[in-house]
C-alpha cells in the first residue's frame, strides 16, 4: 500500500495543482506577516482564508483526481489488489499531498514568524477541514461516474457548510432567542464541520466574549478543555463517517 | 519667687509624664489587653514574637503597637481582633488571623469606630472574615498589608478593606485576594487609593458607592468577579490602573453606574469580558486607555450622555463598543481602533472617512446571545461588511469623525 501511495503522491506533485496551492498558502500567509506585525491579527486574516479556500480547494482537488486517475485505478484493480488497499491509497495520498501543501504554506511561515497558540490553533483546524472535505469529496466522487455533477455535488457541500447553513443556524437562533437553546445550538454546529473548526478559532481569539453571557452551559463547555475535545471528537466523526461509506460503495461498485 | 516657681513645677510633672510616652515589651503568654490596659496615651507597646490566643483587643486611647517578627494573633474562630475606638492609634507588623463570621454583625481582625488618624501598616491578614473595617474614621492610613481568605461561597466572605463614612483615608501597597469585595468603599470621600493589588476577590475588586471625589491610581485588579464598580457617584479620577482578565457572565473591567463628572485616564483594559460597562453615566471623560483582547471594549448603554472617549486605543478587542439604543449623546472621537480600514489622503495621522464602532454583530449578539456561536463565519462577516456600507442596525451617529491611523504611545505617557 505505501509504494501504491508513493506513486499516486508523485503523480500529484507532477500535475502542479498541488504546487500551485502550496505557493498560494504561502504567498498570502508570508505577506501577511510581513505587511502586519501583529501575530493575532494575521491569525484572524488567515482564518477568512483557511475556513473559505480549504474546504474549496480540497473538494475540487479531490474529485478532480479521483476521476483522472480512474483508468489507473481500473488498471491497478486488473492485478491482484484488493479494492480496500487501491481506495484507501487513493484516498490517503490525497490528503497526505494537501496536508503536505497546507504544512509547508501555512506551517512553515508560522514556526518562522512566531507560533502562538492560536495560529497553531489555526493549522489544526485547517488539517482537520482538509480531512472532512476530502472525505466528503470522495464521497460525491463515488456516487456518479459523471465528473462534473461530483464537482457540482462536492462545491455544494462546501457552500452549503460554509453560508448557507450559518444563515440557517443564525435564522432559527433569531427565531427561537426567547428558549433556553444554548444545547440546541451546540448540536447545530455539531452539523457542520467549518462550524467546528471555527469554534476552536473562537476558543482562541474570542474566549473573554465567550465567557460573557451565554449562560453557564456554554461557561463549563467552553471554559474548561471541553470544547476542543469536543470539536475534535465530531470532526474526527464527519472524516470517518463519509469515508467509510464511500469505501462501501467503492468497493461493491461496478467500475 | 521660688514659690512661683515650685507652683510652675508642680504643674509641669504631670503634663511632662502625659507626654513623654514609655516603651513596654509583651511576650508570648503574656496577656495583650492588659498591657494596652495599663498603657498611658502615647505608649508605645512591643509584642515579641509568638503565638497569642486573643481577641476583642479594645483600645480606647493613642497607642502605638508594633509586632516584632510577625506575632501572630489568633481569634480562633471567635470575635474580633482589635477594636480601636481612640484617636491616633498605630497597628504594626502583626499577623492577624481566625475572626469570627457572622451574617449579621461585620467582625473584622482590625475595626475602628471614630478611630481617626488610626495607621495601620505592615499586617498580614489571613483567613479573616473583615479584614480592617473602619467607620467614621477620618486620615486613615493604611498601608503594606497582605490580606487573604480562602471561602467556598461569596456569603462566607468579608471585605478585604471596608470603609464607611470616613474622609481622606489613603490606602497604599496593599495585597488583597480571596475577599467579597477587595476594598469596599462607602459614603467615603476625598480618599486615595494607590499602588494596591486586588486579586481573586469573589465580587469586586474595588467597589464605590456613594463615595465621591476619590481618586485611585496604578492599581491592579485582576480575577476578581469584576475588577471595581464605581456606582452612585461623582467627582472619581481614576487613573493608570490595570484592568486584567475579569471573566464571568457578568463580569466587568469596570462598572460604571449613575456616575458623573469624573476621569478614566490612562487605563490598560486586558482580557476582560466587559472593559468597561456603564449605566447612567454623565460628563465623564476616558482618555488614553488601552482595551486589548476585551470581550466587548466599552459597552455604553443609552442611558449614558455626555461623556467624551478620546485618545483611547482599542486592540484586539471581540467588539470594540456596543450600546443598546440608537440614541446617541457621548462623544466618540479620535481614538484609534484598529478595525478600522480607512485611509489617509493627506497624511495627517487622521483617517479621512469616519468609523463606526459599533459592529452590527454586537447589536445581534446583544438581542440573542446564543448567536456568538456563528462569530467569524463568513456570513457575519458579509453581514458586517454590508452593514458598514448602508447602516441599518447599528445606530448611525455613533462614530468616530477623526480616527487616529496609528496606535498612541500610551506607555511612554504613563511613565
Amino acid at each position: 500500500m505505501t509504494r501504491i501511495i508513493k506513486y499516486i503522491l508523485f503523480d500529484m506533485l507532477r500535475t502542479r495543482f498541488i504546487l500551485l496551492y502550496l505557493g498560494f498558502l504561502l504567498l498570502s500567509t508570508i505577506s501577511m506577516f510581513m505587511l502586519d506585525g501583529d501575530n493575532a491579527k494575521v491569525v484572524l486574516s488567515l482564518l477568512n482564508i483557511v475556513l473559505l479556500v480549504v474546504p474549496l480547494v480540497s473538494v475540487i482537488f479531490t474529485t478532480i483526481h479521483f476521476y483522472n486517475s480512474y483508468e489507473f485505478m481500473e488498471m491497478m484493480l486488473s492485478q491482484p489488489i484488493n479494492r480496500k488497499t487501491v481506495f484507501l491509497s487513493q484516498y490517503l495520498a490525497v490528503i497526505l499531498a494537501l496536508s503536505l501543501a497546507l504544512l509547508v504554506g501555512v506551517g512553515l511561515p508560522i514556526f518562522l514568524y512566531g507560533a502562538s497558540g492560536s495560529a497553531l490553533t489555526l493549522l489544526y483546524a485547517s488539517l482537520m477541514l482538509t480531512f472532512v472535505f476530502v472525505s466528503l469529496a470522495f464521497l460525491a466522487a463515488v456516487f456518479t461516474r459523471d465528473k462534473a455533477k461530483a464537482i457540482g455535488v462536492g462545491l455544494l457541500f462546501w457552500f452549503y457548510f460554509a453560508l448557507i447553513y450559518d444563515a440557517l443556524l443564525l435564522w432559527v437562533v433569531y427565531q427561537f432567542a426567547d428558549y433556553p437553546i444554548e444545547r440546541a445550538t451546540l448540536a447545530m454546529i455539531s452539523f457542520n464541520p467549518v462550524d467546528l473548526a471555527r469554534i476552536l478559532m473562537l476558543l482562541q481569539l474570542d474566549i473573554s466574549a465567550l465567557m460573557g453571557y451565554t449562560g453557564a452551559f456554554y461557561k463549563e463547555f467552553f471554559g474548561s478543555n471541553m470544547g476542543f475535545v469536543y470539536s475534535t471528537a465530531i470532526l474526527l466523526l464527519w472524516t470517518l463517517i463519509p469515508v467509510t461509506w464511500s469505501m462501501r460503495i467503492f468497493k461493491r461498485k461496478d467500475l | 519667687m521660688k514659690s512661683l516657681l515650685t507652683i510652675l513645677l508642680t504643674l509641669c510633672i504631670p503634663l511632662l509624664t502625659f507626654s513623654q510616652s514609655t516603651n513596654g515589651k509583651v511576650s508570648q503568654g503574656a496577656s495583650i489587653q492588659l498591657a494596652i490596659d495599663s498603657a498611658a496615651p502615647g505608649d508605645t507597646l512591643f509584642i515579641r514574637a509568638g503565638k497569642y490566643l486573643e481577641n476583642n483587643l479594645l483600645i480606647q486611647k493613642p497607642l502605638t503597637l508594633i509586632g516584632l517578627d510577625y506575632p501572630t494573633i489568633d481569634a480562633d474562630g471567635k470575635g474580633e481582633i482589635f477594636i480601636v475606638a481612640g484617636k491616633d492609634v498605630t497597628i504594626q507588623g502583626f499577623k492577624l488571623i481566625n475572626t469570627g463570621r457572622s451574617s449579621v454583625e461585620d467582625l473584622a481582625a482590625i475595626k475602628g469606630l471614630d478611630a481617626h488618624d488610626i495607621t495601620i501598616r505592615d499586617n498580614r491578614f489571613d483567613n479573616t472574615f473583615f479584614a480592617i473595617h473602619l467607620s467614621n474614621t477620618n486620615r486613615a492610613l493604611i498601608q503594606n498589608n497582605h490580606l487573604k481568605a480562602e471561602a467556598e461561597h461569596e456569603y462566607q466572605l468579608g471585605n478585604g478593606i471596608h470603609l464607611w463614612k470616613c474622609k481622606r483615608a489613603r490606602i497604599l501597597d496593599n495585597e488583597v485576594s480571596g475577599h467579597r469585595d477587595g476594598i469596599y468603599f462607602e459614603f467615603v470621600t476625598n480618599s486615595t487609593i494607590e499602588r494596591n493589588q486586588s486579586v481573586g476577590n469573589m465580587r469586586y475588586g474595588l467597589h464605590f458607592m456613594f463615595s465621591n471625589e476619590n481618586e485611585y491610581l496604578e492599581n491592579t485588579f485582576k480575577n476578581n468577579g469584576a475588577g471595581v464598580a464605581v456606582m452612585y457617584s461623582h467627582g472619581m479620577k481614576m487613573r493608570h490602573n490595570n484592568f486584567e482578565d475579569n471573566w464571568g457572565t457578568a463580569s466587568y473591567g469596570l462598572l460604571l453606574k449613575d456616575m458623573r463628572d469624573s476621569q478614566i485616564i490612562g487605563n490598560r483594559f486586558t482580557g476582560n469580558t466587559i472593559g468597561i460597562y456603564m449605566e447612567s453615566t454623565s460628563r465623564s471623560t476616558f482618555e488614553d486607555n488601552l482595551f486589548k483582547q476585551n470581550g466587548w471594549g466599552v459597552k455604553l448603554q443609552a442611558s449614558c450622555d455626555d461623556n467624551s472617549f478620546s485618545k483611547n486605543n482599542f486592540i484586539a478587542n471581540t467588539f470594540d463598543f456596543s450600546t443598546n439604543g440608537s440614541l446617541v449623546l457621548n462623544k466618540v472621537n479620535g481614538n484609534y481602533w484598529e478595525k478600522y480600514q480607512g485611509y489617509d489622503l493627506n497624511k495627517d495621522g487622521v483617517g479621512d472617512v469616519p468609523f463606526h464602532p459599533v459592529s452590527m454583530f454586537s447589536v445581534i449578539v446583544e438581542k440573542v446571545p446564543s448567536a456568538m456561536m456563528i462569530y467569524r463565519s463568513m456570513l457575519v462577516t458579509m453581514l458586517d461588511k454590508a452593514e458598514k456600507v448602508i447602516p441599518a442596525m447599528t445606530p448611525e451617529n455613533l462614530k468616530d469623525n477623526c480616527p487616529s491611523m496609528k496606535p498612541y504611545d500610551l506607555y511612554r505617557k504613563s511613565k
